[in-house]
């Protein structure tokens, strides 16, 4: 049987999409538009309130409420890309504040070794913390939801029993007035330590090897494993740099407040998953950046301040930022959907990603 | 000359299901083989076994004539096989470069690159270098895999497994889904391939596709070889006569049971 032969040129393949102008590509990313809210809120307070809200002193104090959070928020932005979720960060957060705060008792003092040796019992508190919940999550194949879910329970509960739930105030000096007194290049010391971390976990998720397969895991796990990535041991560690960032966190909190925070982190792993989530992180896992975590950070922290300046009761923080969470998920899955299908329906909401 | 890959005796069961029973194969360099075969008659499953994926209960790989024991996907791609599966196993949130090299992505020269950091440069470099060999239809290379049509997908898949497989590329399916042009790419991709001296070992249901591109065909019925005919001269008829078990007693004489 003869062979059959069609010539068919490979370049006259119809139906393309033709490449991408970069404006365009902009203008889909979440991050972009995201930013754009953002910058909205901060003209209509501007607007509102003048120079009440638009000081320096307004977003020193912005920035110093979303340190703790920030850090939490890069360890949580790998996990969510990877499509898991790590509920524990706030308890093991208390756990490793309580672990440091005891390990400083324990060492004495007011200096600096006292306070080296608390931020390395917290460091190693949370990445314990971390390598427990990433190897049930990938070895024993508990869904990640549960296993935080767990351990956000048994690492406040154990923090409770440790201190006999009375919070541990005897936090050395030198951490606290690194807090209060400590500014580098005019930003305060919290928010300072949280940009280098925020700095450094966008180099790891953007520029290296590392970020790359924490994307690969989220796109296709199978597709990852195929090609020889080692999956599991990715994943945990990924939940052990989430525990690691509560366990940085933990000192940060320690620094802020002058005590262990026993009582007060009950919302913490939700707000940082809601920051997360409005900065373009999807929750199916793939897609997400650092930057975008900390637009999302800054919608509230800007919303609460706003509100407290322009005199509105700031229970309506709750209600708009619940709004935007909601509104940027149904955002991200419709640009999805429209992906799949190869972009031919436009999302309810495209006027907003159009130029 | 020695098959470049060949399998004799191979067995496995899950249970009491028999995947293989006595399945041999074989494949020289440049050569098409196509594998064809009714449902469940085990082509995925030699596949799987020829590949790394499956422990076998009984059987023997030679490559290259000597006998070899492939125990783990990174085994058989350091032996310089690849295998493009039916699912592309691609990530859709990576571009078509990242794609390609996930897994064995470049690094840096010096310090960065121990410290993690890949040679972004260098990828895309090669990776052009890759597609314009191919002719393939794939424009964008900074474009998310996902928004790609089901034949640019396929090509990037294609592209990667043929980049990195010096030996032997098996393509499970690869026409199942597309269109007939996108079709006809990958067919004159094939034969490309085999141009290069590499082996292609081609799933498919597509007899015409089949008849087209192979240089022989075997046969798989109830998890073994029942037949091995040159594509030359046979017909779709025989072929489908030869999956059916419906030449059993009409055998043409080519080749029994193995």
């Amino acid at each position: 049987m003869s062979v059959m032969t069609t010539p068919a040129n490979p370049k006259t393949v119809t139906g393309d999409p033709a490449p991408e102008p970069v404006l365009k590509r902009l203008a889909n990313m979440q991050q972009v538009w995201i930013l754009g809210v953002l910058l909205v809120i901060i003209v209509a307070f501007s607007a509102a309130a003048g120079d009440k809200f638009l000081s320096a002193g307004n977003f020193s104090l912005i920035a110093q409420n979303i340190a703790v959070w920030a850090v939490l928020g890069v360890g949580m932005t790998f996990v969510i890309i990877t499509s898991g979720i790590d509920l524990s960060v706030g308890s093991v957060l208390v756990f490793s504040s309580v672990i440091a705060a005891k390990t400083m008792q324990a060492v004495g003092g007011d200096g600096w070794s006292t306070a080296f040796a608390g931020v390395l019992a917290a460091l190693a508190s949370g990445v314990l913390w971390g390598l427990l919940n990433g190897f049930l999550i990938a070895k024993a194949k508990i869904p990640a939801l549960i296993v935080t879910l767990g351990s956000l329970s048994v690492a406040l509960g154990l923090a409770q029993v440790v201190t006999g739930g009375i919070d541990i105030r005897s936090v050395p000096e030198v951490l606290t007035d690194f807090n209060i007194y400590v500014k580098v290049l005019g930003i305060p010391a919290l928010p300072f330590v949280a940009l280098i971390v925020v700095v450094l976990g966008g180099i790891l998720l953007h520029k290296t090897r590392f970020g790359r397969y924490t994307y690969a895991v989220g796109s296709n796990e199978l597709g990852a494993r195929r090609v020889g990535i080692n999956v599991d041991r990715h994943l945990i560690l990924v939940y052990a740099l989430s525990g690691a960032m509560a366990g940085l966190g933990a000192v940060l909190a320690l620094a802020q407040f002058g005590t262990t925070t026993i009582a007060g982190q009950s919302l913490t792993n939700l707000n940082v998953i809601a920051a997360v989530v409005i900065g373009g992180t999807s929750i199916f896992g793939g897609e997400g950046s650092i930057f975008g975590t900390v637009i999302g950070l800054f919608i509230p922290a800007v919303l609460q301040a706003g509100f407290v300046i322009i005199g509105v009761e700031s229970f309506w923080q709750g209600v708009a930022v619940g709004s935007v969470l909601v509104a940027a998920v149904y955002v991200d899955q419709s640009r999805r959907a429209a992906m799949l299908r190869g972009s031919a329906r436009k999302p309810l909401l495209s006027f907003l990603t159009r130029r | 000359m020695a098959p470049l890959l060949e399998a004799r005796g191979l067995c496995r069961s899950f249970g009491h299901v028999r995947a293989l029973t006595d399945a041999s194969f074989d494949v020289h360099a440049g050569e098409v083989v196509a594998l064809i075969g009714d449902n469940g008659a085990g082509k995925s499953t030699l596949v799987k076994a020829l590949t790394g994926n499956l422990d076998l209960d009984e059987g023997e790989l030679l490559f290259d004539g000597r006998p070899v024991a492939v125990t783990s996907p990174q085994q058989a791609s350091a032996m310089g096989m690849e295998v493009v599966y039916q699912d592309l196993a691609l990530a859709p949130h990576l571009n078509p470069v990242q794609n390609m090299f996930l897994g064995r992505e470049i690094p840096r020269r010096g310090l960065l690159g121990r410290l993690g950091f890949m040679d972004d440069k260098t990828m895309r470099v090669r990776a052009e270098e890759g597609f314009r060999e191919l002719g393939g239809t794939v424009r964008s290379l900074t474009a998310q895999v996902g928004a790609m049509s089901g034949g640019q997908r396929q090509q990037i898949a294609i592209v990667r497994a043929i980049s990195w497989a010096s030996k032997v590329v098996f393509l499970d399916e690869p026409t199942a889904a597309l269109g007939v042009v996108q079709t006809r790419n990958v067919l004159d991709t094939i034969k490309r391939v085999r141009d290069k001296g590499i082996a292609v070992v081609l799933i498919s249901h597509s007899m015409p596709h089949v008849l087209e591109v192979a240089d022989r065909v075997q046969v798989m019925r109830l998890g073994t070889r029942v037949a091995t005919l040159p594509a030359a001269g046979t017909t779709v008829e025989q072929l489908v006569g030869a999956m059916t078990g419906a030449l059993d007693h009409a055998n043409t004489g080519k080749e029994g049971p193995a």
